[in-house]
C-alpha cells in the first residue's frame, strides 16, 4: 500500500479519447434532457386525461421505468429488442433508453407540480372563456414548472451523472474513455479519478445553464 | 446452444439472493455510515462541517459507477484487493451514506430551531433535546425519501455486474448469452427487481401522502 505515486502523465497523454468521450457523454445528456422532460410532460399531461385507459398507462410506464435499473432497461433496449427486428447502434439504444427513464422521472416531477394548482385558478381561467389548451399553456403550466423547476434541474443533473452507465453496451463515452485508458496503462487511480473530475465539473456547469435556461419562468411572476 | 427452460430461471432466480445480500450491505452500512455524516454536519465544528459538505458534493456529483471503479481498480493500484463484492458494497455504503446523510440533515433541520430553544428552555441538553423533540419529528419527514432513495440503491447494486459480481443482472447477461434468447432473460431479471422495489416504491408514497394530510 505504501509508495504509490500517482502519475497523470500516461493518462494525459491520451486526452483525444478522453475528449472524444466528453463530446458524446455531452451528446446523450443533452437529449436524455431535452427529449426525456419532453416526453416526461406529455406522460404528465396523460395523467390528468378524462380518457382513464390514458391514466394508466402512464402510470404504467413510470412504475416500470422506476422499479428497474436504468443498466438492465439499457440490455433489453440493445440486446433484447433486436429479436423484435429492432436493431441500434450502441449509441441510439442508449439514447433512447436514458429518454425513456428520465421521462419517468420526470414525468412524476411535473405531475406533482400540476397537482398543486389551485382549483380556483383553472375555475378563473375556465370563467374567463380560455380553451381549455389556453388554461394549460397560460394559467396552469407556467407556475407548476417554475415551482418544481429545482427538482427537474436535479433530476437531470442524475441523467448525467448516469450516461456512463452506456459503456456497458458499448458506447465511447467519458467513462468508456477511462475504462480503456485504464487498462492500456494500468493507471486506475488516475484515469477514474480524472473523469470523476470531469463528472463534477459537468455538474456544475449542466446546473448553471439549466438555472440561466429556467429564469424566464420565474421572470416577473411571484408564482414559486 | 441451450433454450431458456426451468434451470435458468432457477439460475436467475438463486442470482437474486446476491442481490438482495449487497442491498443489505449497503443499506446497513449507508445506514450506519449516513448516521455518522449527519451528525459530524450538524456538529459545532466549523472545520468538521465543511469536511462533510465537500465530502457529500464529491459523491453526489461523481457517477456511481466511476466510484464502483475506483473501488474496484482504484483500491487494487494500491494493493488493497477488495474483490467484487466488498468494493461494491464499499462503493454504495459512500454512495447511500452521502445521500441518506443529506435527506436525514434536511429533516432536522426543517423541524426548526424553535424546537431546540424550547427544549433548551425545559432544561434539555443537547442530547436529550434531540432525541425526545427533535428526533420524532424529524424521523416523520425523513421516512418517505428515505424510503423512496432505497429503491435506488437496489437498482444501483445491478452495476455490481459491471465489475464481475455474479448478482441478478450478470445472471441475466450469462443465460443471455448461454441461451440467445436475451429479451427473455432480461425480462425476467427486470420483473425481479420490479418485484422487489415496487413495495418500496408505494410505501414510500403512502408515507408521503400521509405526511402530507395527517
Amino acid at each position: 500500500m505504501t509508495g504509490y505515486i500517482l502519475t497523470f502523465e500516461p493518462v494525459l497523454q491520451r486526452w483525444p479519447l478522453l475528449l472524444e468521450g466528453l463530446t458524446l457523454t455531452l451528446f446523450l445528456t443533452a437529449i436524455g434532457v431535452v427529449m426525456g422532460t419532453g416526453l416526461g410532460l406529455m406522460l404528465a399531461l396523460a395523467r390528468r386525461a378524462a380518457a382513464w385507459p390514458l391514466r394508466w398507462l402512464s402510470r404504467a410506464y413510470v412504475e416500470i421505468f422506476r422499479n428497474t435499473p436504468l443498466l438492465v432497461q439499457l440490455f433489453v433496449v440493445f440486446l433484447g429488442l433486436p429479436s423484435l427486428g429492432i436493431r441500434l447502434s450502441p449509441v441510439a439504444a442508449a439514447a433512447l433508453t436514458l429518454v425513456l427513464n428520465n421521462a419517468a422521472y420526470t414525468c412524476e416531477i411535473i405531475r406533482a407540480g400540476l397537482a398543486a394548482t389551485p382549483v380556483g385558478q383553472i375555475e378563473a381561467a375556465r370563467s374567463l372563456a380560455l380553451r381549455p389548451w389556453q388554461t394549460l399553456a397560460f394559467v396552469v403550466l407556467p407556475p407548476a414548472l417554475a415551482r418544481i423547476y429545482p427538482a427537474l434541474v436535479s433530476q437531470n443533473v442524475l441523467l448525467m451523472l448516469s450516461t456512463g452507465i452506456t459503456s456497458a453496451i458499448g458506447t465511447q463515452e467519458l467513462t468508456a474513455a477511462a475504462s480503456d485508458i485504464n487498462s492500456d496503462t494500468f493507471r486506475s487511480i488516475e484515469a477514474f479519478a480524472l473523469a470523476a473530475a470531469f463528472y463534477l465539473a459537468l455538474n456544475y456547469l449542466q446546473r448553471l445553464l439549466l438555472w440561466a435556461l429556467g429564469r424566464p419562468l420565474f421572470r416577473s411572476t411571484n408564482w414559486a | 446452444m441451450r433454450s431458456f427452460g426451468p434451470n435458468e430461471m432457477v439460475y436467475i432466480i438463486l442470482a437474486l439472493r446476491w442481490t438482495v445480500l449487497l442491498a443489505t450491505c449497503a443499506l446497513a452500512g449507508g445506514v450506519v455510515f449516513g448516521a455518522l455524516l449527519t451528525a459530524t454536519g450538524l456538529a459545532r465544528h466549523a472545520v468538521a462541517r465543511s469536511g462533510v459538505t465537500i465530502f457529500v458534493q464529491f459523491v453526489q456529483g461523481t457517477p456511481l459507477l466511476i466510484l464502483l471503479l475506483l473501488a474496484y481498480f482504484g483500491l487494487s493500484a494500491i494493493g488493497l484487493e477488495l474483490g467484487a463484492l466488498l468494493s461494491s458494497a464499499l462503493a454504495l455504503t459512500l454512495y447511500a451514506g452521502a445521500y441518506f446523510s443529506t435527506i436525514w440533515r434536511g429533516a432536522i433541520r426543517a423541524v426548526g430551531s424553535g424546537q431546540w430553544e424550547g427544549a433548551t428552555a425545559l432544561g434539555l441538553n443537547r442530547w436529550l433535546s434531540f432525541r425526545l423533540v427533535i428526533f420524532p419529528q424529524a424521523l416523520r419527514m425523513a421516512l418517505a425519501p428515505t424510503c423512496g432513495f432505497t429503491v435506488q440503491l437496489i437498482k444501483n447494486t445491478s452495476l455490481a455486474a459491471l465489475v464481475g459480481f455474479v448478482e441478478l443482472t450478470r445472471a441475466g447477461q450469462i443465460v443471455s448469452n448461454a441461451t440467445f434468447q436475451p429479451l427473455l432473460a432480461f425480462g425476467v431479471v427486470a420483473a425481479a427487481y420490479f418485484v422487489m422495489c415496487l413495495p418500496f416504491t408505494l410505501l414510500s408514497e403512502w408515507l408521503e401522502h400521509r405526511h402530507a394530510h395527517p
